[in-house]
């Protein structure tokens, strides 16, 4: 539950009474961003990967419309590879609020061979092509992502309404400039606008407001024990999809997750936080960033980011 | 960029929104990189990134403007092309800060990236002093009506750290910006490169007694007294659950965009004048007695009155003025020129609606804030009055009074390119000593 957190007084008395902590302020840009593709669009989907950002992405969306409904669907990109117990909290959630699940599938893809498995086993960038013919087939025309600027460099400079072509390509000349809380939402039938509601937030302030809200995780977020193996120098699942090869070996470690994609790029971190502050203090006192530390993806080069996203990945 | 200093995770701090105006040989990628770095911003892969990079370059040294560069267009150009947001946080304070080139051909950029900062880092090379530039920056944060400005003089280390260098600068600086204007300047003598008062004090200017700059940054109020602003609600969305739990619920979403509404208050609905009470704020589901700008919250009403998204719900005793004629100051941000006779979308709170560009008066040029009469056009980057008529009337308020009910885009229908950012009433604060060949049409340019 939230509560009008007014800010202590400061020594100076800088902050007055009206002064809305960081997380309030944040929450309150997020569900009106929100509410303004609810305002604007026909057709608006939420991606969810079952991962934390989304999972804040759909709690602030059920605040902006409570007690009504959440006005949208639900779109997950399975790179068949997904951690069993990510698919089971993603199933629970869309039962619980009686939301619209679609899923596009990568497994599929290859099945049909539209799309070849690379050969490092990552699926990552095999997502793009299900998630753009997903998002035609359906005729979505407002995608949230919970994509943040603080994540990666060339995120720092993507707009809150980001406009993407028919191919779903991010074309940074075209980008229009985001003025005052001003949203241009328009755009040509086939093209579609990615939303990212959670910008302005850090990592810390995810973390944060998730303890403060209370909300419920999948258990992979929280200390547990497994069968991992070291790969690029991360903690990595054994599993059918790719590992351990020769040469490297399977040991079973207390670990966490930070970040949950697909099993082949996400890393564990050795853990033992147990509960979510115990998660805050870790996080706090870590010194490497988020997806440094935990996902090879990002680390394929300078500008791998850069030019995924203009074919149309987030 | 994330800051996850175990001082910082405090979950009760306040959120600065703030603007850098600088060039790059102003040094202000190193006073960027230098906040990031000595308030531990700047994490360990990050750094290492950028030391790997700055080796591949042959340089010696981790170059700190790396951290703050991103896209590969600007890596092989060497210069940043647009607004980039960066993230860091103290134990007192969350940073959001709008990184704005400081090429003369983007006052687009400074212009966005000043719309939604409470407080803006103007720099100067301390050897320069106030140039062409600097007047352009502080006629850009006047336009936008930034509260705060602080002017950062940099490379002191460079004039030998000399105190009358920058009492010069400091007081030259602040008589210009107070002549447009600005409500509050504060000077700091820096060296970015050195350290010198960026987030340390410094040890060699014993003679400065002020704030570093960090300091200031952390303790400037970000929030002002509501007493005295225009409640103002552009309702975004109704919501209507029509559910066996709520089958009579109806509700009116929306961002406060100024001010403060109080359950029992008599209020207006615009445009169509309608007159009723608040029954109930919900704020995120949580039933409220009073709310603020900027919460986002639901306002119920007593009557069953016909709301719906665009409308705007004020006080009953202080609701601006309707009109279909809007006079404005403007920024032009798009590639294709701004003519009179354009026709376009205005886009003011929610509401959207057909506009068409009736007169261009004058154009503003920055450096000197002398005006070219009756331009014909404006260009990308221009600034310049414009006289709108609009297809229906709109409650608007002059941007003085309110920076979010004030202000408007305006949008290409064809394409949906922004074009135009604008704000209604009056350029500057302080009438200012008009230019030559300024033509007397009672504009205070």
């Amino acid at each position: 539950m939230t509560t009008v957190a007014r800010t202590e007084e400061s020594e100076e008395g800088t902050d007055g009474p009206y002064a809305l902590s960081h997380l309030d302020a944040l929450e309150s840009e997020a569900v009106h961003i929100i509410r303004e593709v609810a305002g604007e669009f026909e057709r608006p989907v939420i991606l969810f990967s079952g991962g934390k950002d989304s999972i804040l992405m759909l709690h602030l969306a059920l605040k902006a419309f409570a007690p009504a409904p959440v006005p949208f669907s639900l779109l997950h990109v399975d790179t068949g590879h997904n951690f069993p117990e990510v698919l089971e909290y993603r199933d629970r959630v869309v039962a619980a609020h009686g939301l619209r699940l679609h899923v596009a599938s990568v497994q599929d893809y290859i099945d049909r061979g539209v799309l070849r498995e690379r050969p490092d086993g990552t699926r990552n960038p095999l997502q793009t092509l299900p998630l753009t013919e997903k998002i035609q087939s359906e005729r979505f025309d407002a995608v949230f992502g919970g994509g943040r600027r603080d994540e990666e460099k060339a995120r720092a400079k993507e707009r809150v309404f980001s406009l993407r072509d028919e191919f779903s390509q991010w074309d940074p000349r075209r980008q229009r400039p985001e003025l005052w809380q001003l949203y241009n939402g328009r755009h040509a039938p086939g093209e579609h606008v990615r939303v990212f509601p959670l910008s302005n937030w850090t990592e810390l302030d995810v973390w944060q407001y998730i303890a403060r809200e209370n909300i419920a995780l999948p258990s992979i977020y929280f200390a547990h024990h497994r069968e991992v193996f070291r790969r690029d120098g991360m903690w990595l699942t054994a599993g059918d999809w790719g590992g351990p090869k020769d040469g490297e070996n399977v040991e079973r470690r207390q670990i966490r997750y930070r970040t949950v994609g697909d099993m082949s790029c996400t890393g564990a971190v050795d853990s033992d936080a147990a509960s979510l502050d115990q998660v805050i203090t870790e996080i706090a006192a870590s010194r490497l960033t988020e997806r440094g530390a935990t996902r090879a993806d990002d680390k394929l080069s300078e500008a791998a980011m850069e030019d995924r996203k203009r074919e149309g990945y987030f | 960029m994330t800051t996850t200093t175990p001082e910082a995770a405090s979950s009760a701090t306040t959120l600065l929104r703030f603007a850098t105006a600088g060039s790059v040989d102003d040094g202000k990628s190193t006073l960027v990189g230098r906040l990031l770095h000595d308030s531990k911003s700047v994490l360990a892969d990050q750094l290492e990134a950028v030391e790997r990079a700055s080796a591949d370059r042959g340089q010696h040294t981790p170059d700190l403007a790396l951290l703050t560069d991103g896209l590969r267009a600007e890596r092989e150009q060497g210069i940043t092309i647009d607004v980039a947001y960066r993230y860091f946080a103290t134990p007192r304070r969350r940073f959001i800060l709008a990184d704005t080139p400081g090429h003369v051909q983007y006052t687009r950029n400074m212009v966005t990236g000043a719309s939604t900062a409470e407080l803006t880092v103007i720099l100067v090379d301390a050897r320069n002093g106030v140039v062409e530039q600097t007047r352009r920056h502080a006629a850009i944060a006047a336009l936008l009506r930034v509260p705060h400005v602080v002017l950062a003089v940099n490379k002191m280390d460079l004039v030998d750290y000399r105190e009358s260098d920058f009492a010069a600068i400091a007081e030259e600086f602040t008589a210009y910006a107070t002549g447009l204007g600005i409500p509050e300047i504060t000077a700091i003598p820096i060296s970015a490169l050195a350290g010198d008062n960026v987030v340390e004090a410094s040890a060699t200017m014993d003679w400065y007694g002020g704030p570093t700059v960090l300091e200031h940054l952390e303790t400037v109020p970000v929030s002002h007294d509501l007493a005295h602003c225009h409640a103002r609600l552009p309702v975004q969305y109704v919501i209507r659950p029509q559910t066996a739990e709520h089958p009579d619920y109806r509700g009116y979403a929306g961002q406060i965009a100024a001010g403060t509404f109080r359950v029992g208050e008599t209020v207006t609905v615009l445009p169509s004048g309608r007159t009723t009470k608040v029954s109930g704020i919900d704020l995120l589901g949580e039933p409220v007695e009073a709310a603020w700008t900027p919460q986002s919250v639901t306002l119920l009403l007593e009557d069953d009155l016909d709301v719906s998204r665009g409308d705007l719900i004020v006080p009953a005793e202080d609701a601006p003025a309707t009109t279909q004629d809007i006079e404005a100051t403007v920024c032009h941000v798009a590639d294709q020129p701004l003519t009179v006779g354009h026709r376009v979308l205005l886009k003011h709170g929610t509401r959207t609606v057909k506009a068409i560009v009736k007169d261009i008066p004058s154009r503003l040029t920055l450096d000197d804030l002398s005006l070219h009469p009756h331009p014909g056009l404006l260009a990308a980057n221009d600034i310049g009055r414009v006289k709108i008529r609009t297809a229906e009337p709109l409650p608007v308020d002059s941007y003085a009074d309110s920076r979010r009910t004030g202000s408007f885009i305006l949008i290409d229908p064809a394409d949906g390119t922004t074009l135009t950012a604008g704000m209604v009433g009056e350029s500057f604060a302080a009438p200012e000593p008009v230019g030559a060949g300024a033509d007397e049409e009672g504009w205070d340019f």
